[in-house]
């Protein structure tokens, strides 16, 4: 399968989906223009892994900030890993950021996935 | 040239840190972003004020990119909006304004009503339903903005209309971030 891998910007968040190395990360920025199209090609990506996932999954979101219309499309990315067998997310928040922290736990209560917090 | 030095006065008299008036793009919104960043790091202020500023920021300086409408008089200037941040010693101040249409105006002051009447738990509550069920708009937007702008200052929007022609309205709205939180 191939690698999904997109440097960070100033407004777009680095992300690799790497399904061979075991790597699925978003982080950084995320204050697209337009997010739905900047997300796009994240939950195709997604879909095509739902069809010979790993038995495992640990993805990994590390979010400095975002944005409400990202909020929106990374709940989308939750609901469709969901679907996925053996998902956990590891939600990385800095630790002092209350609001990042919040963010992971009400995404935590909008989808049946194991949530793990690690701070930096 | 006097009005120079009002418009100086002015903004030192008002507390402001930044003013910026015209159009705005996703490459002006980064810019003020960062500018704005910039003066709060000159300050050495702390990191969970300068998140929620910025955060609030975001979410105004691309309302404005979105949904702002030209004015036919004055088309050439595009989405011509002003946009401001200003800082005194408990709190700071983010506050834009632009021209919309006169019609949209009940829908964007009963939206700002409801959000105002709501506490801390009503607040995410309505986030939780919205993002849940609501979609992204052709705009691109997830009519989550306002919310958030309410959630993350744990203050009360302040916005006003004020009429400019049958058409149009000028729209300005207000977000205050305490300096310390409670």
């Amino acid at each position: 399968m191939k690698v999904l891998n997109l440097a960070g910007t100033e407004d777009t968040p680095k992300v690799v989906l790497d399904k061979e190395n075991e790597i699925f990360e978003i982080s950084g920025r995320s204050l697209p223009e337009d997010s739905a199209e900047f997300f796009a090609p994240i939950l195709s990506w997604i879909d095509e892994y739902a069809e010979e996932n790993n038995s495992e999954t640990k993805f990994l979101f590390k979010l400095e900030y975002f944005n409400t219309a990202s909020s929106k499309l990374i709940l989308d990315i939750l609901s469709k890993l969901e679907e996925v067998e053996g998902v956990t997310v590891v939600w990385y928040y800095h630790e002092d950021d209350e609001d990042m922290q919040e963010a992971g736990e009400e995404f935590e209560e909008l989808v049946e996935l194991e949530f793990e917090f690690e701070t930096y | 040239m006097k009005y120079i030095y009002e418009l100086h006065r002015t903004m030192l008299d008002k507390d402001l840190i930044l003013i910026y008036e015209g159009e705005i793009t996703q490459d002006i919104t980064k810019s003020v972003l960062s500018m704005a960043e910039r003066n709060m790091d000159s300050y050495g202020e702390q990191s969970k004020i300068k998140r929620k500023v910025f955060n609030v920021m975001v979410e105004c300086l691309q309302n404005i990119s979105k949904y702002a409408v030209p004015m036919e008089e004055t088309s050439d200037k595009k989405n011509s909006a002003v946009f401001m941040i200003g800082k005194e010693d408990n709190s700071y101040f983010i506050t834009s304004g632009n021209p919309i249409l006169s019609r949209n105006v009940k829908d964007i002051a009963g939206r700002l009503e409801k959000i105002n009447d709501l506490d801390k738990d009503g607040l995410k509550n309505l986030y939780k339903d919205i993002i849940k069920n609501g979609k992204i708009s052709a705009k691109g937007g997830a009519g989550l903005g306002f919310i958030d702008m309410a959630r993350k200052s744990g203050e009360k929007l302040r916005f006003d209309f004020e009429p400019i022609n049958d058409e149009f309205t000028f729209f300005s709205l207000k977000t205050t971030i305490p300096r310390k939180l409670k």
